[in-house]
């Protein structure tokens, strides 16, 4: 018995044995991170010095820990993919991968992670790549921790910061990406994390969500992108406390959601956006204790949305706070405070008891007859806004909050 | 010259009307920033102020006291003085008082309390207006000598800037809403120079409405150190042209 027991605690313990560790730099025996590679097993270890490595495409097939002290920079010399990861149970951690090619048909990406499970991507410095990041087929992969930089000029020109292509199961945490097309970019990924990361100065979208069901993300912060965020064609998406913030321009968006259903945005601040949230046939979305500042307009809640929710938020100094297209409501507003209300409380219930139409005649006007923004705050246009407030003709009438907060919410 | 404006500002102290115009504003312009906790709200009820009310004080204030002081100016022309000094010295000094009350009434707290560009620009165009509203009863009041006519037309004036002209530009956009006439738009402001006050205060007020499509057209014209200065110049123009055909007509005015 004792034998046995013997036995299968070393069978056990020689699993966990650490492979080797085989030690890359100028002064070390192995010059090259590709010998190294190719003198490796499953499990080993590679550390690699500080230097610049100039090796074209390295491509990792085993399943290998690969470290950097002080950050060794691979250098794609705007020719080759730098890293191709094809095994499982790969560690990338401590690089500075710089400058990868450029090609519109192979998408060359600085790091590029190919049908692989369990692969991490942590604490790295991407500067001035095609694509950053790209995982196709992958699950269970970290990408964590990762400065992704880029100096895009033009669309066409340039990839997106993380790219994931059919994947599942992913945690992108703690990133920051700037300069990139989308800053991350999201196609058929489903039961993901996205963290913590900081997406600014994109080009295009700070985060773009195609066809990805059941993800979340959560407390990042999306600044000054070219047109803010977008969830299209999803459902079952998370959005927690997330920032959205200035993203201006025509067709520029804190949240474009299109198509989507069965979602909730919960805890969210949209300030300084040109639209806060622009909503096109969307159904079944609630949202809730959001901040809505200083945006040009708070929502646009387009005629061909439903059954969705607003509820607990606050809208505050927005130039408008809802408009839409048509006339047909099919949503609901309660309990959000709007700083626009001009109502009053005689049972003290904190609810005002004349109920709200957010809707302006004005921007009503304006979503038909786009040049009337010019005659905004004059005096006639002022006069128009307070009759249809108090007897709605033009807006629809439906269009209303029944419970007006008096105070705002303690956001 | 200046003796006489500063007879003339003395005078117009002396009157009182312009102490209670400035405390009024100040009263206004302190209670609305200290009642709002965002000063946006404090700063949207102070453009109604300068839009609406500084024009109509201005420009009535200033017909009347021209009319007032017909038999002042008939002395003053006995004198060897040039009919050219008067008028303009009559301008600036009302200006002047004006002006002066609507500093310490509105430009105080606004400098105090609304952030410094958005503050500075309100500033700006509230002393613009003022000026122009100025000017506009000159020219009202020379045009006839009936004192309830000539304050008559300043008030016309002064609703058809501040009403009536945004009414028909709305009419107009209706009618020619399949044209593009954003930039026919822009150059329609020129016409009014309270729409011109507006829009250069409501470029930094909603400025992220205004990133917009519409809005950007705007923005790309009035939000330009070029745009700004043209706005500036034409308010400019509003205060110099009314002004400077008054004072012809008053030139060769038969008195």
């Amino acid at each position: 018995m004792k034998a046995v027991l013997l036995i299968a605690l070393f069978c056990f313990c020689s699993h966990l044995v650490p492979g080797r560790t085989i030690e890359v730099g100028a002064t070390k025996s192995v010059k090259l991170i590709k010998a190294a590679l190719s003198q490796s097993a499953n499990g080993d270890t590679i550390v690699v010095f500080e230097g610049i490595y100039k090796e074209g495409n390295i491509i990792i097939d085993k399943e290998i820990t690969l470290l950097g002290v002080n950050f060794p920079v691979l250098d794609g010399q705007k020719k080759f993919e730098i890293l191709s990861i094809k095994a499982s149970y790969v560690t990338v951690s401590g690089f500075k991968v710089q400058r990868s090619g450029f090609a519109t048909l192979e998408d060359p990406g600085g790091i590029k992670v190919f049908n692989s499970r369990n692969v991490t991507i942590a604490n790295n410095i991407l500067d001035d790549n095609f694509f950053a990041i790209y995982l196709q087929h992958c699950s269970n992969c970290i990408i964590k921790n990762n400065r992704i930089t880029a100096y895009g000029v033009e669309e066409q020109q340039i990839g997106n910061g993380i790219h994931c292509w059919k994947n599942d199961s992913l945690q992108i945490t703690g990133n920051t990406i700037t300069g990139h097309r989308d800053g991350i970019y999201f196609e058929f990924v489903t039961n993901s994390i996205i963290w913590r990361n900081i997406s600014k100065g994109n080009i295009r979208y700070g985060l773009h969500f195609m066809f990805s069901n059941n993800d979340a993300y959560i407390s990042n912060v999306f600044k000054n992108n070219g047109a803010g965020v977008a969830v299209m064609f999803t459902q079952k998406v998370k959005m927690y406390n997330n920032s959205f913030t200035e993203n201006w321009g025509d067709a520029a968006y804190g949240l474009f959601l299109k198509e989507i259903s069965d979602s909730y945005i919960y805890g969210n601040k949209f300030t300084k956006n040109t639209e806060g949230i622009h909503m096109e046939g969307t159904s079944r979305i609630k949202v809730e204790r959001n901040i809505f500042s200083a945006n040009g307009w708070g929502m646009k809640i387009q005629a061909s949305c439903m059954e969705n929710e607003v509820v607990s938020n606050n809208f505050i100094g927005n130039t408008f706070d809802i408009s839409t297209n048509g006339s047909l409501v099919l949503n609901t507003f309660n309990k959000n405070y709007w700083d626009k209300y001009e109502g009053y409380d005689l049972n003290r219930d904190k609810i005002g008891d004349v109920p709200y139409h957010p809707l302006s005649l004005f921007s009503v006007i304006v979503e038909n007859n786009p040049p009337a923004m010019l005659l905004f705050r004059s005096f006639m246009v002022t006069l128009l806004d307070k009759s249809e407030k108090i007897i709605p003709s033009l807006t629809p009438d439906n269009f209303v909050d029944n419970t007006p907060l008096m105070h705002s919410l303690k956001l | 010259m200046n003796r006489i404006i500063k007879f003339i500002v003395l005078d117009i102290l002396k009157n009182k009307i312009v102490l209670v115009y400035t405390l009024i504003l100040a009263i206004l312009s302190w209670s609305v920033f200290s009642l709002e906790d965002n000063s946006t709200k404090g700063l949207l009820t102070l453009l109604n102020v300068i839009l609406l009310i500084v024009p109509l004080v201005s420009v009535v204030f200033s017909a009347i006291y021209i009319y007032n002081s017909s038999e002042f100016i008939e002395l003053l022309l006995s004198q060897p003085i040039k009919r050219a000094k008067i008028w303009r010295s009559l301008f600036l000094g009302l200006s002047l008082s004006l002006l002066l009350s609507f500093f310490i009434g509105c430009g105080i707290p606004i400098l105090f309390y609304a952030p410094i560009n958005v503050g500075i620009m309100m500033l700006m165009v509230g002393l613009f207006t003022t000026l122009v509203f100025v000017s506009i009863a000159f020219f009202s009041s020379i045009m006839t000598r009936d004192k309830a006519k000539g304050i008559g037309i300043a008030i016309m004036l002064w609703l058809f800037f501040g009403l009536l002209f945004d009414g028909l530009v709305l009419f107009l956009l209706f009618q020619l809403s399949d044209y593009p006439i954003e930039k026919m738009m822009v150059a329609i402001t020129a016409f009014n120079p309270i729409d011109l006050a507006r829009i250069l205060i409501l470029l930094h007020l909603d400025v992220s409405a205004m990133m917009g499509y519409t809005g950007a057209i705007f923005k790309d014209f009035f939000g330009t150190t070029l745009g700004i200065s043209v706005a500036f110049f034409i308010l400019f123009l509003w205060v110099l042209i009314p002004f400077w055909i008054s004072l012809i007509k008053f030139k060769k005015k038969d008195l």
